[in-house]
C-alpha cells in the first residue's frame, strides 16, 4: 500500500465515520417518517414521501458531489456541520412548527429534502477521500458494507432504544451532535488534507454547533413540552386522527397507554383489572352466557375477558370508530394484549353510534350487556348515558340478563358516578353499584344492573380459575361493599333534554384537575 | 328587474354581508338543488278570476267540509274524529298537508320546511295534550294535569348557541363583554317579565298564555298592544344593545318583525307566555327531526282518505242557519280539472284570512275591510346537505345555531334530535323578510333564482363556518311568499281581528292568523273552536 498522508489506524476511524454516518441518515429518515404520521395521521402515505423524497434528495446530493473540486476533505466536514444541525435540530424544528405554524408540510418536505441532500453528499466525499488510500474494489465493498450495517444499527436502535429511551426529540438531537463530533473529529483525522487557512474558523463552527445542540438536548424538556409527548409523559408509538377522535398510544419500559383526546383510556400494566371488574361480574351472574353485547369497548380487551367463557356463541361490539377496532385488529402489540379478540369468528364489529344502533328492533336478546364508553365528557357521548338510552337498551337484554357499566370515578366524580345510578334505576333497572381499584385511574367506579331484582352473592365461573388475574370469588363480592367515602349522593337523572351528566362531569373533574 | 348578486345580498343580509361576499363574481354553489313553493300558479289564476265550470250532476253531499289542510284544518278534522263525527273531507291546494308546518325528507333524515318546534303545553291546554297523549308522547300527567312528554321529544341539550365575535357561546343572550349595566338591564326585564308571568286577573287567567284565548282580556293587559316592542323598552329605559339584539332577534323568529314594528303585547308573550312560573326556565320544548311536519303527519294518518290533496276551492256559498239553506262549495283537482259541487251542512274555513273575500260570496262586501288588516309576512328557508359538520371555534353544533350579525335566524340541525352527532347532515336555514314594504320583497324573492338565493344561503353561513361552501352537496330553498301573521301594533287589540273568527252563514274560521301570531297551539285551538262550532251546529 502506498505511503499516503495517513496510516492505517485512521482508517479504520473514517470507516466507524461511515457507519455512524449511514446510522444517523437512516435515524433523520425514521425520525421525520414517524413525526409526520404522527403529527398528520395515515402513516402510509407519510412514510413513503418521506422514503422516497430522502432518497431522491440523495440522489440530488451524490450528483451535486461531482462538482465539488480540489476541497473534498474540507467540503466534507461543512457538510457534516450542515447535517449534524438541520439533523439534530429536525425534530424539535417539526414539532414546533406543527404546534406554532400553519406551514407545517412545507417545512416538513423541506427539511426532509435538505437533510436528504447532504447526506446524498457525505458518502461520495467520504469515498473520494478513502479512494487515495485503496482499491476501488476495497473502496466499494468496506464503503458500502459499513453502510448498510450503519442502516441496520439504525434501524434496530430506532424503535428499540433510541424512541422508548430518548424520545423523538432527543434522539434527534443526539444524533446530530454525533454528527457533530464527526465532523469536528475530521478536523484532525484530515488535517492532512486541510489547508491552514480557515481550519481554526472551521474548528470554531464544529464548537458552536455542538454547543448549540448540546443546549437544546439539555433542554430538550421544556422543547417537548409543546408536544403532546410533554403531556402524556411517554414516547408516542401510534397516533392517528380520525374524524370521531384523536387516537395516541405510547409505551414506556412497562407496556402501552391508550389515549383517545387526551385521555387514558387504559394502561396495559393494569388494564386487567379494569376490564376483569367491568366484565365478569355480569356474566357470572348470567347462567352459560352465549349472546354478549358490547358498546363502545373497541379496544376488544372487554371482548377478551367475554371470549374466556367458552359458553359464549356470539360477542356483537358496536364502537364509534372503525380507527379504533381496526388499529386493534392490526397493531401486532394491541392484538397480543387485546389476544386478537376481535379477530375471533363468534365477534362482530359494528362501525355505528351506539345510540342510533340501540334503538333498531333486534331479532334475539343478549344475555348480557357490557357498556365501556368513553367518560361522559362531551353531549354526543353524555347521550349514551340517558335514561332514553338506557330505556332503548332494556329492549336488547333478555328478562333474566345482566348489564354492567363503566361510569368514572366515584371518588373523583360523586355526583356524575351516582348520576349514572340514579339514571338506571329511573329507567327501571335493579341497579348494584360496585368499585375497584385501577392504578392507572384510581378509584374506579362501575354499575351492576339488571331488568329482574337480584341480591345474590356472585360466584366467578369455573371457567376462569387461572385465567384471572385480579378477581376470585372473595374479592367479586368485595366490589360491592361501598366505603363511606364512597356513598351515594344526590343528584338529576341524566335526560336528552338536560344532560345533567356532561355538566356533573365537567364541574367535577374540572376541579380534580 | 332582477337584481345582480351584490345588490340581492345587500338587499337581504344587508351591507355588512357584502364585505364577506368579496369581490368573487362566480362563487362556488351547491352542485344541486331546487327552488320550492307554495302553488303559486294556481293561487293567482283563483285571483285573477278563473272560475272552471262544473258538470252539471256533480253534486255529492258531505256535513262537513274542512277547506285547507293545514294544522288548523287538520286539528279541526282531528276534533271532529274525537267527538265521533267522521262525515267530513278535508280540501287541501297543495299536493301535500302541513301548510308552513310541512316537511320534506331525504335517506339521511326528514327535515323541516317551517315551523319546528312546540313548547309543551301548561295543564289548562287539555285539548293540546289530549293530542300529545292520542300521538303517544306522554310519559304521564302529573297530578295538577300538566303532561311529561316523553324524553327522546324533548329538545335535546345543548338546545341553542351564538355566533358572536367569532366563537360560538352556548345560549342566545350575547354574554362575551357584557358590562355590568347590559347585565343589569337583562335582569330588570327578566323581573319585569316575571312580573308578567306572575300576573292573574280575577278570573284566574294569565296576562300572556298560548294559546291566547286563554289569556286575560283585561285592559291593563291589552294596552300594551298600542305600543311597539322598541317604544316599550324605551319606557323602561332599557338601552342596552344586547337586550335589544336579544329582543328583536326573538321578535324575528316568533313573528318576522323587527321590534319597531312588533306589538309589545306579542313581544312580550314570547317570553310572559312560555315561563311557567316567575323565575323558572322557559318550557321544555317539544321537536322531531321533521319539525311540526312530524304533527301534521300524524294528524293527516288518521283523517286517512277524507283528506283531498291538490283540491283547488274555487268559490263557497255560504248558506244561512235557516235548515234548508246548506252551503256550497265547488273545487276542482288540479291534476285532472275535473270539477267537484259539495253540498254541506258546515264549512271550516282553515285558510288564511286573505283568500276568504275570494272565495265566499258576499264576504267582501260584509267584512273585506276588516280582511285587509290581516298582513302576511314572506320567507325563505333553505335546506343545506352537509356532507360533514364544519369545525367550530367554542360551544358545540347544537340544535338551534344563531349568528349574531346576520338577517337570518340561522339554522336548527335536523338530525340533532335523532342523536346523530357525527358526518352528514342537514341545516334548515331560515330567513324572514322584516321590511315594512313587503310587495317589494315579495318581488325580488319571486324574481332571484336558484342559484341566487343559494348564494345568500352560504354567504350569511359563511360569517360562522368558511368551509361551508366545501361541505354543501345540495340545497333546497322555499320561498313562502305569504307565510305567517304579522302581529303589528294594534293588531291583536283591533276588532278586525276579534270579529274575524265569528261564523259567516255555515262557515267556520279556523286558522291560526286569526289570533294573529303564527303558532301551532293557535291553529289547533282555532281548529278545535271551529270543530266545536260545527259539532254544536249540527246536533
Amino acid at each position: 500500500m502506498s505511503e499516503g498522508p495517513m496510516n492505517r489506524a485512521p482508517l479504520v476511524l473514517l470507516y466507524l465515520n461511515v457507519l455512524v454516518i449511514a446510522t444517523c441518515g437512516l435515524v433523520y429518515e425514521l425520525l421525520a417518517g414517524t413525526l409526520a404520521s404522527y403529527l398528520l395521521g395515515d402513516s402510509v402515505t407519510q412514510f413513503s414521501l418521506v422514503i422516497g423524497l430522502y432518497l431522491s434528495a440523495m440522489g440530488v446530493g451524490a450528483w451535486i458531489s461531482g462538482f465539488v473540486g480540489d476541497k473534498v476533505a474540507r467540503c466534507f466536514i461543512e457538510v457534516e456541520l450542515g447535517v449534524a444541525l438541520l439533523g439534530g435540530l429536525s425534530a424539535p424544528i417539526l414539532f414546533l412548527t406543527f404546534a406554532w405554524v400553519g406551514v407545517f408540510r412545507l417545512v416538513l418536505f423541506g427539511l426532509v429534502f435538505s437533510i436528504g441532500l447532504l447526506v446524498g453528499l457525505e458518502l461520495p466525499l467520504l469515498m473520494r477521500i478513502l479512494k487515495e488510500q485503496l482499491d476501488f474494489e476495497d473502496l466499494v465493498a468496506r464503503v458500502l458494507t459499513f453502510d448498510y450495517i450503519g442502516a441496520l444499527l439504525a434501524s434496530l436502535l430506532f424503535p428499540m432504544f433510541l424512541v422508548p429511551r430518548l424520545g423523538l426529540v432527543r434522539t434527534s438531537l443526539l444524533c446530530g451532535l454525533i454528527n457533530g463530533a464527526v465532523g469536528l473529529w475530521g478536523t484532525y483525522l484530515l488535517r492532512p488534507l486541510l489547508s491552514r487557512r480557515g481550519l481554526s474558523g472551521l474548528r470554531g463552527r464544529a464548537w458552536i454547533v455542538l454547543g448549540v445542540l448540546t443546549i437544546a438536548f439539555i433542554k430538550a424538556d421544556s422543547l417537548t413540552k409543546l408536544a403532546e409527548e410533554g403531556v402524556l409523559g411517554d414516547p408516542i408509538v401510534h397516533a392517528e386522527t380520525t374524524p370521531y377522535q384523536r387516537i395516541v398510544l405510547t409505551q414506556n419500559a412497562k407496556g402501552f397507554q391508550l389515549y383517545l383526546n387526551g385521555h387514558l383510556q387504559f394502561n396495559s400494566v393494569d388494564e386487567y383489572r379494569y376490564h376483569e371488574a367491568l366484565v365478569h361480574p355480569p356474566l357470572s351472574k348470567v347462567k352459560n352466557p352465549q349472546r354478549i353485547l358490547v358498546l363502545g369497548g373497541g379496544d376488544g380487551l372487554a371482548v377478551r375477558e367475554i371470549l374466556r367463557y367458552p359458553s359464549v356463541q356470539q360477542v356483537t361490539l358496536v364502537d364509534l370508530d372503525p380507527g379504533m377496532t381496526t388499529l386493534f385488529q392490526r397493531f401486532p402489540p394491541l392484538m397480543k394484549l387485546s389476544q386478537s379478540s376481535l379477530m375471533d369468528p363468534r365477534v362482530t364489529v359494528i362501525n355505528e353510534d351506539a345510540f342510533l344502533w340501540v334503538s333498531k328492533p333486534i331479532e334475539n336478546k343478549y344475555d348480557a350487556v357490557i357498556i365501556d364508553f368513553p367518560d361522559p365528557g362531551s353531549f354526543s357521548i353524555g347521550k349514551l348515558y340517558t335514561r332514553r338510552f338506557y330505556r332503548l337498551l332494556k329492549e336488547l337484554v333478555a328478562n333474566d340478563g345482566q348489564i354492567s357499566v363503566q361510569c368514572t370515578s366515584p371518588l373523583v366524580a360523586p355526583k356524575s358516578y351516582w348520576c349514572i345510578v340514579k339514571t338506571m334505576e329511573s329507567a327501571g333497572y335493579h341497579v348494584r353499584p360496585y368499585h375497584a381499584a385501577v392504578p392507572s385511574f384510581g378509584e374506579w367506579g362501575f354499575v351492576l344492573a339488571s331488568i329482574s331484582m337480584d341480591r345474590e352473592q356472585l360466584k366467578l365461573s369455573p371457567d376462569l380459575t387461572g385465567k384471572s388475574r385480579f378477581l376470585n370469588d372473595q374479592v367479586l363480592n368485595s366490589l360491592f361493599e361501598i366505603p363511606a367515602d364512597l356513598e351515594r349522593v344526590e343528584s338529576e337523572i341524566n335526560q336528552l333534554n338536560n344532560q345533567a351528566l356532561v355538566h356533573y362531569y365537567d364541574e367535577e373533574w374540572g376541579s380534580w384537575r | 328587474m332582477p337584481l345582480n348578486r351584490r345588490e340581492l345580498i345587500a338587499l337581504l343580509l344587508g351591507a355588512p354581508a357584502l364585505t364577506i361576499a368579496g369581490c368573487s363574481e362566480s362563487p362556488i354553489i351547491p352542485p344541486a338543488g331546487e327552488l320550492l313553493g307554495q302553488s303559486m300558479a294556481i293561487g293567482h289564476r283563483l285571483r285573477d278570476g278563473f272560475r272552471p265550470r262544473p258538470a252539471p250532476d256533480a253534486w255529492k253531499e258531505v256535513s262537513v267540509v274542512i277547506v285547507g289542510g293545514g294544522a288548523a284544518g287538520l286539528s279541526a278534522a282531528w276534533r271532529l274524529a274525537q267527538a265521533g263525527f267522521q262525515d267530513y273531507v278535508i280540501l287541501e291546494l297543495e299536493g301535500v298537508t302541513g301548510g308552513t308546518s310541512r316537511s320534506g325528507s331525504s335517506d339521511l333524515t326528514p327535515y323541516p320546511w317551517g315551523a319546528h318546534y312546540v313548547p309543551v303545553p301548561f295543564a289548562e291546554n287539555q285539548q293540546l295534550i289530549q293530542l300529545l297523549s292520542d300521538m303517544d308522547m306522554l310519559e304521564s300527567i302529573n297530578i295538577n294535569g300538566s303532561p311529561v312528554v316523553r324524553e327522546q321529544y324533548l329538545c335535546r341539550e345543548p338546545e341553542e348557541r351564538l355566533y358572536f365575535q367569532g366563537e360560538w357561546i352556548e345560549g342566545l343572550y350575547p354574554t362575551t363583554g357584557a358590562s355590568d349595566d347590559d347585565l343589569q338591564q337583562l335582569s330588570a326585564f327578566r323581573k319585569e317579565i316575571d312580573r308578567w308571568t306572575a300576573w292573574r286577573d280575577p278570573q284566574g287567567r294569565r296576562a300572556f298564555a298560548i294559546p291566547i284565548s286563554m289569556a286575560t282580556d283585561a285592559a291593563e293587559v291589552l294596552e300594551l298592544d298600542k305600543l311597539s316592542m322598541s317604544e316599550w323598552l324605551r319606557q323602561h329605559g332599557w338601552d342596552s344593545p344586547r337586550l335589544h339584539w336579544l329582543i328583536d332577534y326573538s321578535c324575528r323568529d316568533d313573528y318576522g318583525l323587527a321590534t319597531d314594528q312588533t306589538s309589545a303585547w306579542a313581544g312580550i308573550l314570547y317570553f310572559a307566555a312560555r315561563q311557567p312560573a316567575p323565575g323558572s326556565d322557559h318550557q321544555p320544548l317539544m321537536t322531531w327531526p321533521a319539525g311540526n311536519g312530524h304533527l301534521i303527519k300524524f294528524l293527516t294518518e288518521r283523517a286517512g282518505p277524507k283528506v283531498h290533496s291538490n283540491a283547488a276551492v274555487t268559490q263557497i256559498t255560504p248558506g244561512s242557519i235557516k235548515p234548508e239553506e246548506n252551503a256550497t262549495l265547488t273545487w276542482f283537482d288540479t291534476k285532472t280539472n275535473a270539477v267537484h259541487r259539495i253540498r254541506a251542512k258546515q264549512i271550516i274555513f282553515a285558510a288564511p284570512q286573505f283568500l276568504a273575500p275570494r272565495l265566499i260570496s258576499g264576504f267582501a262586501s260584509a267584512r273585506g275591510t276588516e280582511v285587509a288588516d290581516f298582513r302576511y309576512g314572506s320567507w325563505i328557508v333553505a335546506n343545506i346537505h352537509l356532507s360533514d359538520r364544519p369545525q367550530d371555534p367554542g360551544f358545540p353544533i347544537s340544535w338551534d345555531n344563531v349568528i349574531h350579525d346576520s338577517k337570518s335566524l340561522g339554522y336548527v340541525v335536523s338530525t340533532h334530535q335523532s342523536g346523530r352527532d357525527h358526518g352528514a347532515t342537514i341545516l334548515t336555514w331560515y330567513y324572514p323578510y322584516t321590511d315594512n314594504d313587503i310587495r317589494q320583497v315579495r318581488n325580488a324573492l319571486m324574481e332571484a333564482s336558484w342559484s341566487d338565493l343559494a348564494d345568500v344561503v352560504l354567504t350569511d353561513l359563511e360569517v360562522a363556518h368558511p368551509e361551508i361552501r366545501k361541505l354543501t352537496n345540495r340545497i333546497d330553498i322555499f320561498r313562502w311568499g305569504h307565510a305567517m301573521i304579522r302581529p303589528t301594533v294594534n293588531f291583536i287589540s283591533s276588532d278586525a281581528r276579534r270579529q274575524a273568527k265569528l261564523p259567516f252563514g255555515r262557515v267556520h274560521f279556523a286558522n291560526t292568523d286569526l289570533s294573529g301570531i303564527a303558532l301551532f297551539e293557535e291553529a289547533f285551538d282555532h281548529g278545535c273552536r271551529a270543530a266545536n262550532e260545527v259539532l254544536e251546529a249540527l246536533s
